[in-house]
């Protein structure tokens, strides 16, 4: 067990009547990242929030850093750091004071101190705001100046709880750029995202959370995988060629409207030339061409039968 | 360092930010003390002259109408910025509970009740000031307290004692509220205490009922303490009663809210 940042076994919790997590079990290996992956109202914040020490879990064996969460928070406390979903700035405080605030009450000595948050503000691209108000950052320099926040002591094991919910894609890129730099560190990162390519693109492994359960788990290469999906989308310029196309090729599906064809295939170079001879052969002309690889979104409806968060609300 | 050592460092740390924030903050610390300075006017200068004639002698001590009344209200007014200021703690904290800042300092490994003693001793701070300022203004207006150096000492003690307890369950108040809004009326009726005491008029002059209320509440043997050590008014058992009463709202406030900050639903 010893090798496991985080270990969560049988972790039961439930408000009132209603059961959030059901019987949840996860490993998390030192030096990895984790994602934790479902739309709203899967469990994720509870997870987080349970292993962070804030609230208690109503079963189950949880091993934060070596340390008992129920017998030991503050263990767990001194060993771990938390972005939450809503930030936690101080905002009548500047963004140097809020990370002297963390620094003083993690007993950094004066010098100590502020070495480290001269550090964190030339890391995060906050030197120029370093002595503004919180209140006045933009939605993504208050998430850089949360992380920093979180970073001051160097913690061991990070949660980051839909570190990117709300920010712009620039702003977004720049949140995966230092949570990467993170992993770098040899830090362990359990983070909670309901975007599937956020996932995709930060973490070694995948856990799929729907309605207080893990329905899937695996690498983000094995969750594609386990699923088909992936193909060859060509257009084609009238109903003949794409009739003709369609004769073509075993288990293609035509689309008579927007006059495509999906060809079912791995993506790769050699076998798109194939498709692409055996039309020439057969002279028909295609238009365009598009390539699909199984994304988690696709891991996503095929693992827990309906779509995600996101496009359930749309 | 050990854990007393721990717990001092962490919770000046906290003073420290709590003390900023009330500087970068100033008007709500203005009105909190504009408030009880408005009473001072309007007891005083509306209804002073005509409440200073039905003061009894042991009141008035020689002096009559408006000025009699001047020195018999000051011990209530001061009372009620005491309450007023508390007002300003529970905002404060549930400003703090409701952002996410304290679900942070709660996942970090802070000395216990290191967070909550930073709001309490800088909201006692404030209480203070404005204590000072309000008397201040009661001098200018000819407040002539009688009290030599040692009452005075007395008077503060007194004050910071009750005010310490006020402050304790301001700061539950502010925790168990579900809102910034909630946690700015919840403390509210403690402003209304010194009313409803020996504050403003001498209970005896209550109907039954009433004056039993007042008689019994807390803020009258405080007010009544507080008076005799400035303008030397007889305070007999008093002064007991208002040790008694501030060590238990104390006792029982801190226990109230160091709970409901250790179970307290995340932000």
């Amino acid at each position: 067990m010893s090798d496991w940042a985080i270990a969560v076994g049988g972790l039961h919790k439930s408000f009132g009547e209603t059961v959030v997590l059901d019987g949840v079990d996860l490993t998390i290996a030192e030096g990895t990242v984790f994602a934790l992956l479902g739309p709203n109202g899967a469990g994720k914040t509870t997870i987080v929030r349970i292993l962070s020490t804030l609230i208690a879990a109503d079963a189950g064996e949880l091993r934060v850093a070596g340390h008992d969460v129920d017998a030991d928070p503050e263990g767990v406390r001194a060993a771990i750091g938390v972005t939450g979903q809503f930030s936690a700035v101080d905002d009548l405080l500047t963004g140097r004071e809020n990370l002297r605030l963390i620094a003083d009450l993690k007993h950094f000595g004066r010098e100590a101190a502020s070495a480290r948050v001269d550090e964190l503000l030339e890391r995060f691209d906050l030197v120029e705001a370093a002595d503004r108000h919180a209140s006045t950052y933009s939605g993504g320099m208050r998430r850089r100046l949360d992380l920093a926040m979180t970073l001051v002591d160097s913690p061991r094991v990070i949660f980051l709880d839909e570190p990117t919910t709300g920010l712009d894609p620039r702003s977004r890129r720049t949140m995966w750029e230092a949570i990467r730099g993170l992993v770098a560190g040899g830090v362990t990162i359990l983070l909670t995202t309901q975007y599937l390519d956020e996932a995709d693109e930060l973490a070694d492994r995948i856990a799929v959370l729907d309605g207080g359960r893990v329905v899937a788990e695996g690498t983000p290469a094995e969750l594609k995988r386990r699923i088909p999906g992936g193909h060859v989308e060509f257009e084609f310029a009238s109903a003949t060629e794409l009739a003709a196309a369609a004769s073509l090729f075993d288990g293609a599906a035509a689309d008579e409207d927007r006059l495509t064809l999906q060809v079912p295939d791995d993506g790769s170079v050699a076998s798109i030339r194939r498709l692409l001879a055996t039309l020439e052969d057969a002279g028909v002309e295609v238009e365009h061409l598009e390539i699909h690889t199984p994304d988690l979104d696709d891991v996503f409806f095929a693992v827990t039968g309906h779509a995600t968060a996101e496009e359930v609300a749309a | 360092m050990n854990t007393i050592a721990l717990n001092l460092k962490d919770s000046r740390t906290m003073l420290r930010r709590n003390l900023r924030r009330l500087e970068r903050y100033p008007s709500m610390t203005v009105l909190l003390i504009g408030m009880p300075i408005v009473f001072l006017l309007l007891f005083v200068f509306v209804f002073g002259g005509q409440l200073g004639q039905g003061l009894g002698e042991e009141f008035a001590g020689g002096n009559s109408g408006r000025q009699a009344y001047l020195n018999y209200v000051v011990p209530g007014i001061l009372l009620m910025t005491v309450a007023a200021a508390v007002q300003g703690t529970a905002i404060v904290v549930a400003m703090d509970m409701t952002g996410g800042i304290t679900d942070r300092f709660r996942t970090m490994s802070i000395a216990r009740g290191a967070v909550l003693g930073g709001h309490v001793m800088a909201s006692l701070i404030q209480t203070f000031i404005g204590l000072a300022i309000v008397l201040v203004v009661a001098v200018v207006l000819g407040f002539r307290p009688t009290a030599d150096p040692l009452d005075w000492l007395g008077a503060i003690a007194i004050l910071g004692l009750f005010g310490l307890g006020l402050t304790w369950l301001a700061t539950a108040l502010g925790l168990a509220a579900k809102s910034v809004e909630t946690a700015s009326n919840t403390p509210m009726f403690l402003t209304l205490l010194p009313l409803l005491g020996s504050g403003f008029v001498p209970t005896e002059s209550m109907p039954e009922g009433l004056r039993q209320f007042a008689h019994y509440q807390p803020f009258t043997p405080v007010t009544e303490t507080v008076r005799g050590l400035l303008t030397g008014t007889h305070i007999g058992s008093n002064a007991v009663f208002a040790v008694a009463w501030s060590v238990a709202i104390i006792v029982a406030s801190y226990s109230w809210a160091i709970h409901l900050y250790a179970h307290r639903e995340p932000a």
